[in-house]
């Protein structure tokens, strides 16, 4: 059997504005700053902004990256007036149909909306092609307002939008932090946006649900209580409400690196014949909503981390069509490795290609962090991708690969701009999976390495940080 | 310049990491007495 | 700068007190590391961390700084610092990081 194959991707973008003040930092300065709950409010963009926006319709299929080339910045003044919600394998869900989603995807009842809102929002969801009876039964028919009104003032988290109270989410247990609303929220965010990817994955590619054996979330929140932080297993809890009723799963953890990881593992379960076909989802980090807000606001701008992203990767065995992973070539940073950041990429990008006697630019396309600079940059954290193709450029002339004076250039031959929302893992090389198989199939390019790379560092456990490549390459067919 | 100083290496993941820093803060005689790298994604 | 890294900076040197002390950044660009070397000499720029307003006056360097370089095992610092001293704007990054140093 040849190595595994790329069957699916899908990705999806929920806009959710009036949930960034729940994000990590808003949260923490809205405490300090009374006056900000304002500010955020006057620099959100409308779910018409955030569809128009060029990044988002690259991040779900409907324009190539290498199209924000011809696209004046800031992008978010040059947005492309009727751009379709839609797209061939992904979405961008406005709020009101997300919180909708949070509902449907609550198993405990923790989630209350109210009556006129559930309607409205039936009403949309009902011509929704992922959405069926036995989720409108979930949704359920909300409660009155002012029972709503009455447990926010006891303590729950509102679920606004815009003005208007539509709803809460409650706390789980009464002493647990681990199971407080803010964290469920952040929990069933994940959940509900890997939902929406998974379905809308197996939609689009025509895969069976009931195919799937096992589903892996790279997610970065950590469901449990108390006893067992960060237990898991939102994988499974994916699954069941994606039809994926043959499938277990589990969460994979590696900070931002989860999701190559997890493509890693995929593949090799599926190589030695354990399961058939897996699939690799990310579900959204509610935590990153607002992250940089404060370089945002500074300058004037609008909040660029006022959405959810999520997405899902079907795997299967070699169809003798789709394009493979080169299990044979995996580059990883090993303990010994060291920090710098030539002994990083000499693990990810050199090790793997001197194993196939390749050379850095005969690897067609890099996909590595892909984190949208319009986001970065007001905020000082640079142009994340650039940096990162400047690096792997800077090794190629090291190895004698390529002359100096082409590393300007690199970016533009051998990689992209950014344009994945600033999702923590999602960004991480993965963002170009779909429109990568595409040119593959296409017969565009032969083949793409991907890489990721962690802060391991960030949870105070180990100084190291961590990384991990692959290649997909054409098929050859049988 | 580094002889006998206690320095603070802050780095950041797509620049220099701290510990890239430190390391050469310590070939030349310093004492990193603080590693940061900073991640803002 | 991030605020907890803020507190970390300021901990490190109320514990080893200035006069020993100085700050080598590792910033990827001339923007990024003009912000660091400020919030480290007179303050967070920004007022929003706990270095708002205070004025610790290191000695502040980035490890791409030629004089820095000159100080260290060329074959460490090659190891360490080479690949990364060919992709990054040396040339600006030197400069804003001097020009908060030297005021």
């Amino acid at each position: 059997m040849g190595y595994p194959v790329i069957k699916g991707v899908s990705y999806i973008i929920a806009h959710v504005p009036d949930l960034v003040r729940y994000g990590s930092k808003p949260t923490r300065e809205r405490v300090k700053d009374p006056s900000l709950d304002q500010k955020i409010k006057l620099s959100l963009r409308s779910f018409d902004e955030a569809k128009n926006y060029p990044p988002h319709q690259v991040f779900i299929g409907n324009l190539k990256p290498e199209d924000l080339w011809n696209i004046k910045k800031p992008w978010f003044e040059n947005l492309l007036p009727g751009s379709s919600r839609y797209s061939e394998w992904g979405e961008i869900m406005p709020q009101d149909e997300f919180y909708g989603l949070l509902k449907i995807a609550d198993e405990f009842d923790l989630v209350y909306l109210t009556k006129e809102f559930s309607d409205r929002v039936k009403a949309k969801l009902i011509d929704h092609i992922l959405f069926d009876a036995a989720d409108m039964k979930r949704l359920g028919e909300g409660i009155d307002r002012d029972k709503v009104v009455q447990k926010v003032s006891a303590g729950a988290l509102p679920l606004l939008d815009g003005d208007d109270l539509v709803g809460c989410i409650q706390d789980g247990h009464d002493e647990d932090d681990n199971l407080k609303a803010d964290i469920l929220l952040e929990n069933l965010s994940c959940k509900a946006s890997g939902i929406l990817a998974i379905r809308r994955a197996l939609r689009s590619h025509q895969q069976d649900p009931a195919a799937i054996d096992f589903i892996m979330n790279s997610g970065e929140e950590g469901v449990g209580d108390r006893y067992q932080r960060g237990a898991g297993n939102l994988a499974k809890a994916m699954a069941e409400l994606s039809g994926c009723y043959n499938s277990t799963g589990v969460d994979i953890k590696a900070f931002c690196c989860a999701p190559v990881h997890s493509m890693v593992l995929a593949g090799s379960l599926i190589y030695s014949s354990i399961y058939n076909h897996v699939i690799v989802v990310g579900g959204g980090a509610l935590a990153k909503l607002g992250m940089k807000m404060k370089g945002h606001l500074t300058n004037s701008i609008p909040i660029m981390e006022d959405v959810l992203a999520a997405f899902a990767v079907i795997v299967g065995p070699d169809d003798g069509y789709n394009p493979q992973i080169r299990l044979d070539v995996i580059g990883k940073h090993d303990v010994s490795t060291g920090s710098s950041q030539q002994a990083i990429y000499e693990a990810l990008v050199k090790k793997p290609l001197d194993r196939l006697g390749m050379k850095i630019p005969e690897i067609n396309k890099y996909s590595t962090e892909l984190h949208n600079p319009e986001i970065t940059e007001p905020a000082g954290s640079g142009n994340v991708p650039r940096n990162n193709y400047r690096m792997i450029a800077g090794l190629a002339v090291m190895q004698g690969q390529l002359k100096r004076e082409e590393i300007d250039d690199f970016e533009k031959k051998y990689g992209m701009p950014g344009f994945s929302p600033t999702q923590g893992h999602v960004p991480s090389a993965v963002p170009y999976l779909g429109h990568a198989r595409e040119a593959i199939l296409k017969g565009e390019l032969e083949n793409v390495m991907f890489m990721g790379k962690g802060s391991l560092f960030l949870a105070k456990m180990t100084n190291l940080s961590d990384g991990i490549s692959f290649i997909i390459e054409k098929n050859q067919g049988k | 310049m580094f002889k006998g100083k206690k320095v603070l290496c802050i780095g950041e993941r797509d620049g220099v990491p701290g510990s890239a820093i430190a390391e050469c803060v310590k070939s030349a005689g310093g004492e990193p007495v603080l590693q940061l790298t900073q991640c803002f994604v | 700068m991030d605020l907890e890294d803020q507190g970390i900076i300021k901990g490190t040197v109320d514990e080893h007190g200035r006069e020993n002390l100085m700050v080598v950044l590792g910033s990827p660009d001339a923007e990024s590391a003009e912000i660091y070397a400020e919030t480290v000499t007179t303050g967070d720029p920004t007022y929003a961390g706990p270095l708002a307003g205070v004025s610790l006056g290191l000695q502040v360097y980035h490890i791409l700084e030629d004089e820095v370089k000159a100080e260290i095992d060329p074959v460490i610092y090659e190891q360490q610092i080479g690949m990364m001293e060919m992709v990054l704007d040396k040339e600006a990054i030197s400069k804003s990081v001097k020009k908060i140093r030297e005021g």
